[in-house]
């Protein structure tokens, strides 16, 4: 049995644009399956559809059509099953005014039938670095204690199944640090974490497995480690000032000044540098480093899409010599062409 | 506890934790009315031979602060739960919608018995009164403020912003009961205010309220019941309908 299941799952919206009676679509046609016990990141930029998954999962919105099921148990149908089984930390840092910490973790108990929870709340508390705020109102906690309590309210009813939905988003690095410490033992004694980030190395050290999503369409699947061996190897990393020439620019990640080209080989790495000294530009700082997360996000973000990612996958691997400097869908292309579960 | 019963302490917690705002305030702006309407009108109005008009404006006072707190309770609650975000901690919870119902409308007719009491014990000081029949006064009390506390968790629900809901405290809520007989018995009205009169059912939650203490009332107390029943089956299954569907709060 899944821990989640989305089973063809589709959402429209009125658009708020447009003639009257048309829709956008938010989601098409989701087809994810989350077993038990996995760390799981959902990924994709502002839009893509990562908060319409949750909000179908969690019953604040309903899906136009598909099924959602928690441990079995349809969102939907079985309501009450199904949030028993999830713990959902919001995106939002919302809080009710009216109470103090220790009173909304005993209401939000009382919520799901649980009575003589103290112990757990303690436990929750201690573990959250919240345990001196027990009586303070929730007005008086600070942002980051604030997010804290959206965990310990989220785990109250201890949830065999976790969402996080951009939980370290304007978090220090300290409190992400205990945060992540603290849902990977979760993870650990069995819970199943659903995570959407948009720090990439948080997904790249935390989860086993990754979906990205863009424009309503999953257009990656797979294990961490098979979407980072499936980007190109390397990624060549200079400095420089002047404008790069139109067959870089169009595959470069440009922070700044830095400059990132993904590259396979020697010979892709020679090209990069030829054409830079063509153009006369000065370059400083190079290095070559590892293809990390990031650059699989932005690869499959700026050159795939849901076409691409639904075409059958090629055989072979990565890397093929007739690639040119221009990159026509280089790196997504080499993620199909593992065959290693991008759908 | 269950779910329902923890929702409805939370929501007579919050406005307990406001009392001052939520429970005084509404006890002494009742005093108010009863101090200068009793001053002013004590020797100009008569409305039953043998009652004083302080003592006939009591009931009517205590009742209009049952309704109006009743109907507040509920609606601000809400309103600011969805306007604060935090209405998601309730939306996440397998909370049935009779819960919900049971739990709002139950904690608004606490306010509303609560806010009632303190401006029925404040005015026997100045206005002694009989309880000629207390079985009816409990009766409507409760059963006025269960159908404001309903038509206040409509009002929350259909609400997005503060001044929605004020526009229908102040042209809905406000004009019904003013135009009730708070302050004076429909049979000193032209005949056709009377007619008006008899068409809100404000009117007949008040004056069924009134019978109750003086054994005497404008229409029979068994009419005033039938229609403040029949009003409240209405509006809450109106109520329990919008939070079936999630009406503005689930998409």
């Amino acid at each position: 049995m899944s821990a989640i299941s989305f089973q063809s799952v589709s959402k429209s919206y009125p658009s708020p644009r447009g003639p009257k009676g048309s829709t956008f679509l938010a989601l098409d046609r989701v087809q994810l399956d989350i077993e038990e016990g996995e760390f799981f990141g959902l990924l994709g930029p502002n839009g893509a559809g990562k908060t319409t998954m949750i909000s179908i999962l969690a019953g604040l919105t309903r899906a136009t059509s598909g099924r959602v099921t928690v441990m079995g148990s349809d969102v939907h149908s079985d309501y009450a099953q199904a949030r028993r089984k999830l713990g959902i930390v919001p995106q939002e840092l919302v809080f009710d005014p009216f109470f103090n910490v220790r009173e909304a973790l005993r209401f939000q108990s009382g919520y799901f039938g649980i009575t003589n929870n103290g112990a757990w709340i303690d436990e929750l508390l201690q573990s959250l670095g919240l345990a001196d705020k027990a009586g303070a109102n929730m007005r008086q906690l600070s942002g980051g204690m604030k997010r804290r309590m959206l965990v310990a309210q989220a785990l109250v009813h201890k949830p065999p199944v976790i969402v996080l939905d951009e939980p370290t988003a304007g978090v220090d690095v300290e409190l992400r640090q205990t945060l992540w410490h603290f849902v990977s033992q979760l993870n650990k004694q069995g819970h199943t974490v659903l995570l959407t980030t948009h720090y990439l190395e948080e997904a790249e050290a935390l989860c086993g497995r990754i979906a990205m999503l863009k424009s309503g369409n999953i257009v990656a699947l797979d294990s961490t480690s098979a979407l980072l061996k499936a980007a190109s190897g390397n990624v060549l990393r200079f400095k420089t000032s002047g404008a790069l020439p139109p067959a870089l620019a169009a595959r470069a990640r440009v922070t700044g000044t830095v400059v990132q080209l993904p590259a396979h080989d020697a010979l892709e790495i020679e090209q990069y540098l030829a054409a830079v000294r063509e153009s006369g530009l000065v370059v400083e700082d190079v290095e070559i480093r590892k293809a990390d997360l990031e650059d699989v996000f932005i690869d499959i973000m700026t050159k795939g899409g849901s076409a691409s990612a639904s075409a059958p996958a090629l055989p072979g691997v990565g890397g093929s010599p007739e690639r040119t400097l221009a990159g026509q869908g280089a790196p997504i292309a080499s993620a199909n062409r593992t065959g290693a579960g991008v759908l | 506890m269950n779910g329902w019963s923890t929702l409805f302490y939370k929501e007579v917690l919050r406005f307990w934790k406001v009392g001052f705002q939520t429970v005084a305030a509404p006890v002494l702006t009742a005093m108010m009315y009863l101090l200068i309407f009793g001053h002013v009108l004590e020797d100009h109005v008569k409305v039953y031979d043998t009652i004083r008009y302080t003592a006939f404006l009591v009931p009517g006072l205590v009742m209009m602060s049952v309704l109006q707190n009743a109907f507040a309770n509920s609606s601000s609650s809400l309103i600011q739960s969805k306007i604060m975000g935090n209405l998601v901690f309730l939306l996440l919870t397998p909370l049935s919608h009779w819960s919900w119902f049971v739990a709002y409308v139950g904690s608004s007719i606490v306010r509303g018995l609560v806010v009632g009491a303190g401006v029925l014990l404040a005015a026997i000081c100045f206005a002694p009164l009989g309880f000629a029949q207390p079985v009816w006064i409990i009766a409507f009390a409760v059963l006025g403020a269960a159908l404001m506390g309903a038509l206040g968790l409509i009002a929350g629900l259909w609400a997005e912003k503060f001044d929605q809901l004020a526009a229908f405290q102040n042209f809905v809520i406000m004009p019904m009961t003013f135009l009730s007989g708070v302050f004076y018995s429909i049979h000193s009205l032209p005949g056709f205010w009377q007619g008006v009169s008899n068409l809100n059912p404000f009117f007949y939650m008040i004056d069924g309220f009134r019978f109750g203490f003086f054994g005497v009332s404008d229409v029979s107390p068994w009419v005033s019941l039938g229609v403040v029943a029949t009003a409240l089956a209405l509006v809450s299954a109106l109520a329990v309908q919008l939070l079936r569907t999630g009406y503005k709060i689930r998409s």
